[in-house]
């Protein structure tokens, strides 16, 4: 037994897989006086690790997650406690089979071996299944199995071999001390233990352990049920402890996974079972372990008889018989995303939860990297913790999202598919009117934002066939032509559109200027009135961020970042904030509501309501000022994000919904129509090859790959720099292009319309990998109908990324021919930009 | 042949017993239940019993509508028939049990239902009276074995085996007849996927019995007070031989 | 009066027996009334100076060739009519199994409550108890009530004692009347033949085995280690429902109950279902992995590691210092 150190470099709580993992790569990066407490004893101290069923499937369509998962797996290769056994997810019904062609893009854009088999296929690999109640298969020979307790152990022991790692099991965390919002100490049972970096490792405990120092881990303990059964005659000459592939059949949310001479049978189809992280058993309460709780018959009978169905042959023998039986429990999250990074609330604290066995040494790995270099290889932007907004860690949302999120663990989950539960938080002051236009509304971090307005649909008639209709139910799904009949609308006319999703932040005093100079690409040293697009990098010089930043005055900017991402945003630009107080930041978002009006009717729209000069010369692009519309003071920028003139119009919250109604009255002369997000977001941007973050921008691609660098690099110093000097010396290793379909038809005789992430291909089918060993894949698509063309996003090798240059998109199982349109940010709709600047 | 098996839901306890609030039960928030060890074996007596001689097995619990659980794992492990004396949920004493159970097993012979042999666990894991199936036996007139671990139906007798300390007793009485078991006359099987869906699906038989004051009443539960002790540590891993051999001397055992 | 049942062999009685009397004759001199004993068979005469030295005054002989075997219903509906006739207020039996059984028989025949296992006696009214439950891991407090208090005595859970101040004892013999319904179960006892092995009932050393020892062929280890001490292999009910071991190894609530001089416990976690069994032994030895598992805490020496690395360390080091 170690006696506990007073004082550690870092502290990390929790041994299971993840602690571990994270303590071994911290100390491969150099940490030292890293210390593991775990409350429990070790090898298992009872958390999730320990009950896991330990097998990994490869393939997910999120990238983020499945580049995780493929590192994990060669770490546990690398460890040597990985065992390759095949899996294969089983397809009951046609639109599963369906589902999984689309896995099998998803296994192509992430460059995973895959194929889709027969049933008769799958019976060859897989014996004992019935063949007869299945469709087909999506098999992986690289999935496995692994020992992620002898794993986690290999790796705690090389970090003390380094002689960078104490152990403290059975000690338990009392208490965080956080002083002037950093941590400094973490009091247990054993001694307080001083630390100005803490890691709340500790699963479906950690948010227990996080509200110790005042901060929020958002997720939900829930109940993942799995039972086992044998001994299975079949499985008695086993070596080792699987020899057949796992199986996961689909459409009843369950698996069936060899275990030695024994069967497990798991599922995901019960009811949601969550469970209050203050309600876990103790280990002294628990029977097995505080994760391991009585198994609750009745909720897996319906998932029995899913699996003697499928395995009638070997679970249907009753001389062998459920041996072992758990409800485990197991951590979820409101968007079934990893809880990674800082924590926003206390700085020096971390959270490294939410994670699976399969993910864990990938993930640990990331986030070492993260808290030693400020930046991971894989980009973990998707997963990062400081994504939530306040209303977001509440119990109601928390549970709400979890419960519902919990049985789309093996679901067809579509791209655009919205939440059902928690909706109708954030409310623009638009909302009324457009409630009564008929609008659609999607979700943004909790804003209902339209996506079209059923108003609209009288607009069908005027544009016919120009709103590329959609004849596919999937595509067709959360989708409406209203949208590109909207496009063409504002194209013709002018739209108003509602952004007041958006995330503001006012920085200001008298270092506001240095301060945006260090975190922005672009220079900020512009005339108070100018509006500036620009970059934020990380130290290595990947896209951290993208927004706009208005200069109100000589120690004043506004900062404007999408809803998506205004949480991680703030938290990059508050951590930067500089220690001497000179500049400061305040989240404005709840004060100011932003209305769009773009269309080549715009200037008349607005210049109707008010009397400043809106005219060309008197209100160029790229400029802002306050204006009066009627007894409203609001501020107007005049930038576009869907390549038409016109202004973001900034309002007082609570003066909203005058300004729509004057703008709205004053647009009926103009043909003005209400125009939903789909546009804004999709059909209108794509035209205009206008990058997204999440889709093209991410921390792994850097400015000159996307096309954003500036032929003038500023003199001013700012984060990422020197790696973008150093980008910017070099070839860019892919490019970024935008590419048209050649001919929507499918086979069946009508159009499809690929939906973003798809693999793109040479014709003849091969991948295309870039020197760093980067696919190609599309990060995004949708119609382009002002250019009656379906649009696509790619970052492309250099060798392949020409004008003209032919490849093919893999969707549902079916090849498109596609040219490169553009190369780099020229846009395919008005490319002089003369519409923006008339 | 005719079994009847009576069997009790108790919590399945792991390396600690805590007690609600109040004194007056386990705190089960936490724990599984489980039918008791000693019945579980008599369950899988009965099913071995009905599988070689052929007949109807029937499983009966006097207690609360949770009980239902257990019949179910009875009838999952292969009992035929279940019945639920459902309770409120406190405890009947073994003089209320055995009246309500006794009452049952008249309204089954009634209705043309005899049994040959009536299986009990020798006492129960939770309250561990040890005696209904004597006292059910009494009522019915019947003779009655306790304890045994070995059973053996030939022509119409039951023989039977129970351990002592220094080996073993052996008996043989003519059916019908009380046996109460006691856990190692067999190793139980576990519950087959198809045993526990065909277990789900079967009607369980109800009535609701009247409460007697049968004159046990609980006051209250506690844990017994443990003698503070320490524990001297001898080591750890394979380096321990010395020590442990120096301890085997001192209490002279070598 | 205070009425115990005491079992014998041969006039000697059993040491629960003892127990009980030390027992009842607390009782009964608080409750200011006699103490006298019930012994079935003629040779039970004999037991009546170890009674008397116990605070028996009157000692009760059933006397009948056919009580000699022992017959559950017949014993009982001997102590029932001494009840009958004799009107104790209290009848106390012993916590094992004859004990147990014949006091449930006697119970049932009178109609009356019976508590089991009791621990401590509060006479008056109410009647009060205190009885084990969960193999004694559990306590509960019970209001008694009857005619007639009935009840057993938990083993080992009261220290013998004589009485200092005993003076005469009066013996009593009597034929009860018996029927033949009352002989419908007797039971022939079937003694062992001799392995030559240790029982796990009398071992002085018991090497116990649970989960921790990984399979049936870890207990091999276990094997060699009791033969060395000359004491005797058991196993936790895991280990019986894996199919590793035979019942009759198993120590628990639902096992074999030892007290030997030492138990060593391997790989066992240390539930309540087992320790029930092994609480008896003098000296408990734990070798566990887990720290924190329930047996270290309640053992009186410890080695934290694994059971076959350190089993097969301490049979060694015993081979070394006593090579043959």
């Amino acid at each position: 037994m170690s006696a506990t150190p007073t004082q550690a470099k870092v502290v990390v709580i929790g041994a299971g897989i993840v602690g571990n993992s994270l303590a071994y790569h911290l100390a491969r990066l150099g940490w030292k006086d890293i210390v593991l407490i775990d409350k429990g004893p070790l090898p298992n101290p009872g958390g999730s690790t320990g009950h896991a069923s330990n097998f990994i499937f490869l393939t997910d369509h999120s990238k983020e997650m499945t580049l995780f998962t493929l590192d994990s797996v060669k770490q546990y290769q690398d460890l040597g406690v990985f065992t390759q056994s095949g899996g294969i997810e089983v397809a009951r019904t046609q639109e599963r089979v369906e589902e999984l062609k689309r896995r099998m893009a998803s296994s192509k854009s992430w460059g995973i071996d895959s194929e889709l088999l027969t049933p008769a296929q799958v019976k060859e690999l897989v014996p004992f299944i019935n063949e007869e109640i299945i469709l087909g298969g999506f098999s992986t020979p690289g999935i496995g199995t692994v020992d992620s307790l002898r794993g986690g152990t290999l790796m705690r022991e090389k970090a003390q071999a380094m002689g960078a790692l104490t152990v403290l099991p059975l000690t338990e965390v009392s208490g965080i001390e956080v002083d002037r919002g950093r941590v400094r100490a973490v009091r247990t049972s054993k001694g307080d233990i001083q630390a100005d970096t803490v890691v709340i490792s500790s699963g479906i405990w950690s948010p227990r352990i996080a509200r110790m120092a005042g901060a929020s881990i958002p997720l939900s303990p829930a109940v993942h049920q799995m039972i086992s059964v044998g001994p299975v005659p079949l499985f008695a000459d086993t070596v080792g402890e699987i020899k057949y592939p796992i199986i996961r059949d689909m459409d009843v949310n369950g698996y069936e996974r060899q275990h030695g001479s024994d069967m497990e049978v798991g599922s995901y189809d019960h009811r949601p079972i969550l469970w209050d992280p203050e309600n876990i058993p103790s280990i002294e309460q628990a029977k097995l372990s505080p994760t391991e709780l009585p198994f609750t018959k009745e909720d897996f009978d319906e998932s029995l008889e899913h699996a003697l169905e499928l395995m009638p042959e070997i679970l249907g023998n009753p001389k062998i018989g459920i041996r072992h039986a758990i409800n485990g429990l197991l951590s979820l999250t409101p968007d079934g995303f990893p809880l990674l990074g800082e924590t926003s609330e206390v700085r020096g604290l971390w959270s490294v939860t939410a994670i699976w066995i399969k993910e864990a040494p990938g993930i640990a790995r990331a986030v070492a990297e993260w808290m030693t270099q400020g930046v991971s290889e894989i980009d973990a932007s998707g997963s990062d913790i400081a994504r939530f907004y306040d209303h977001q860690k509440t119990k109601a949302h928390i549970d709400a999202r979890c419960a519902e999120g919990f049985n789309k663990t093996y679901g067809i989950v579509h791209p655009r598919e919205q939440w059902a539960s928690n909706r109708n938080v954030r409310l623009s002051p638009f909302y009324q009117r457009e409630q009564e236009l008929g609008a659609v509304f999607f979700e943004t971090a909790g804003w209902e934002r339209p996506n079209w307005y059923e108003s609209n649909r009288t607009l069908l008639k005027e544009y016919g066939d120009r709103v590329m209709p959609r004849r596919y139910e999937w595509e067709a799904r959360w989708w409406s032509p209203i949208i590109n009949a909207e496009h063409l609308a504002m194209r013709d006319r002018v739209g108003m559109v509602d952004l007041s999703a958006f995330a503001v932040f006012d920085v200001t005093g008298p270092g506001a200027l240095g301060y945006m100079q260090k975190m922005c690409v672009v220079q900020m040293n512009v005339p108070a009135g100018r509006v500036v697009y620009t970059s934020l990098l990380n130290p290595a010089g990947g896209i951290k961020a993208d927004l706009t930043v208005m200069r109100l005055g000589e120690h004043h900017f506004r900062v404007v970042t999408g809803g998506m991402d205004g949480m991680r945003d703030k938290k990059w630009f508050t951590d930067h904030l500089p220690e001497d107080g000179s500049a400061q930041l305040s989240d404005l978002t709840s004060s100011w509501a932003t209305l769009g009006v773009w269309g080549p009717r715009a200037r008349d729209l607005v210049q109707s309501v008010t009397s400043a000069d809106m005219s060309n010369a008197g209100f160029p692009f790229g400029t802002c000022r306050a204006i009066a519309i009627g007894p409203v003071r609001v501020i107007a920028s005049r930038i576009s994000y869907v390549g038409e003139l016109g202004w973001e119009i900034y309002v007082p919250f609570e003066e909203g919904a005058r300004v729509w109604d004057q703008l709205w009255d004053a647009g009926q002369r103009h043909g003005v129509a209400p125009v939903g997000i789909g546009v804004y977001a999709t059909t209108g941007r794509l035209e205009k090859c206008y990058r997204a973050y999440g889709n093209e921008l991410e921390q792994e691609f850097n400015l000159v790959e996307c096309g954003l660098a500036r032929p003038q690099v500023k003199k001013e110093d700012f984060v990422g720099k020197e790696a973008y000097l150093k980008q910017r010396a070099e070839p860019a290793a892919i490019t970024l292009c935008t590419l048209t379909i050649d001919d929507n038809i499918s086979k069946s005789g009508f159009k499809r319309y690929p939906q973003g992430r798809e693999p793109i291909m040479t014709p003849n089918g091969r991948p295309l990998v870039d020197r760093h060993g980067r696919r190609s894949y599309i990060t995004s698509a949708g119609s382009g109908p002002s250019v009656g063309k379906t649009i696509l996003m790619s970052y492309l090798p250099p060798e392949h990324a020409k004008v003209g240059t032919k490849f093919c998109v893999e969707y549902f199982g079916e090849q498109y021919a596609a040219t490169v349109a553009v190369v780099g940010p020229t846009p395919i709709f008005d490319p002089e930009n003369t519409r923006v600047k008339s | 042949m005719n079994v009847l098996v009576c069997i009790k839901r108790v919590p399945a306890t792991g390396g600690h017993i805590a007690l609600t609030p109040d004194g007056q039960n386990i705190d089960t928030r936490y724990l599984g239940f489980t039918i008791s060890p000693h019945e579980e074996c008599a369950v899988e007596e009965a099913v071995r019993l009905i599988e070689k001689h052929g007949g109807s097995s029937t499983v009966l619990t006097l207690g609360p509508e949770v009980a239902t659980e257990q019949l179910r794992d009875a009838m999952a492990l292969g009992m035929d028939r279940a019945v639920l004396l459902e309770t409120d949920g406190r405890e009947w004493d073994p003089v209320a049990t055995t009246d309500a159970i006794v009452a049952a097993i008249e309204r089954d012979r009634a209705a043309g239902r005899d049994y040959d042999l009536l299986l009990f666990g020798n006492e129960s894991a939770d309250s561990a009276g040890y005696q209904v199936g004597v006292r059910v036996a009494a009522a019915l007139d019947l003779p009655c074995v306790t304890g045994i671990k070995a059973l053996e139906i030939r022509e119409g007798k039951a023989a039977v085996r129970r351990q002592t300390e220094s080996g073993w007793e052996t008996s043989e009485v003519t059916v019908p007849a009380v046996l109460t078991v006691k856990e190692g006359i067999n190793l139980p099987r576990y519950p087959s996927l198809p045993g526990r869906l065909k277990a789900k699906k079967k009607e369980i038989e109800r009535s609701r019995p009247q409460w007697v004051d049968g004159g046990l009443e609980k006051v209250r539960l506690s844990l017994p007070v443990q003698a503070a002790h320490t524990v001297e540590m001898l080591g750890q891993n394979g380096d321990v031989g010395p020590q442990v051999v120096e301890l085997f001397r001192r209490l002279r055992l070598l | 009066m205070v009425l115990g049942f005491i079992e014998h062999v041969g006039g000697a009685p059993t040491s629960l027996s003892l127990e009980l009397l030390t027992m009842a004759r607390r009782l009964a001199q608080r409750m200011g009334v006699p103490l006298e004993a019930l012994v079935i068979g003629g040779s039970g005469a004999s037991a009546s100076g170890i009674l008397a030295s116990y605070g028996v005054s009157v000692v009760h002989v059933a006397d009948d060739e056919r009580l000699s075997a022992y017959a559950p219903a017949a014993w009982a509906h001997t102590m029932v009519q001494l009840v009958e006739a004799a009107h104790p207020a209290v009848v106390i039996g012993t916590g094992s199994d004859r004990g147990a059984e014949v006091m449930a028989h006697v119970a049932a025949r009178l109609r009356l409550p019976l508590a089991a296992n009791c621990t401590e006696v509060i006479p008056g009214n109410p009647f009060l108890v205190t009885r084990q439950r969960w193999g004694g891991s559990l306590l509960e407090e019970a209001r008694l009530k009857g005619a007639v208090k009935l009840l057993t005595v938990a083993p080992h859970a009261v220290t013998v004692e004589a009485d200092a101040t005993a003076t005469d004892i009066e013996v009593e013999t009597k034929r009860p009347s018996l029927e033949d319904k009352d002989f419908r179960v007797t039971v022939v006892p079937q003694v062992e033949a001799d392995t030559g092995k240790v029982s796990l009932a009398q071992a002085r050393v018991v090497v116990g085995g649970g989960r921790g020892v990984g399979s049936a062929e870890g207990f091999q280890a276990l094997e060699e280690l009791a033969s060395l001490l000359g004491g005797a292999v058991g196993c936790s009910r895991a280990v019986t429902s894996l199919g590793w071991r035979p019942h009759a190894d198993q120590v628990g609530q639902t096992g074999m109950r030892i007290a030997p001089d030492l138990y060593i416990a391997c790989g066992i976690s240390g539930a309540i279902q087992h320790m029930v069994g092994c609480r008896a032994a003098k000296h408990i030895l734990a070798i566990n992995t887990d720290k924190e598992a329930p047996i270290v805490a309640q053992a009186d020496y410890a080695v934290i590691g694994d059971v076959k690395a350190v089993v097969t360390a301490v049979t060694s080091e015993i081979r070394r210092l006593k090579p043959s």
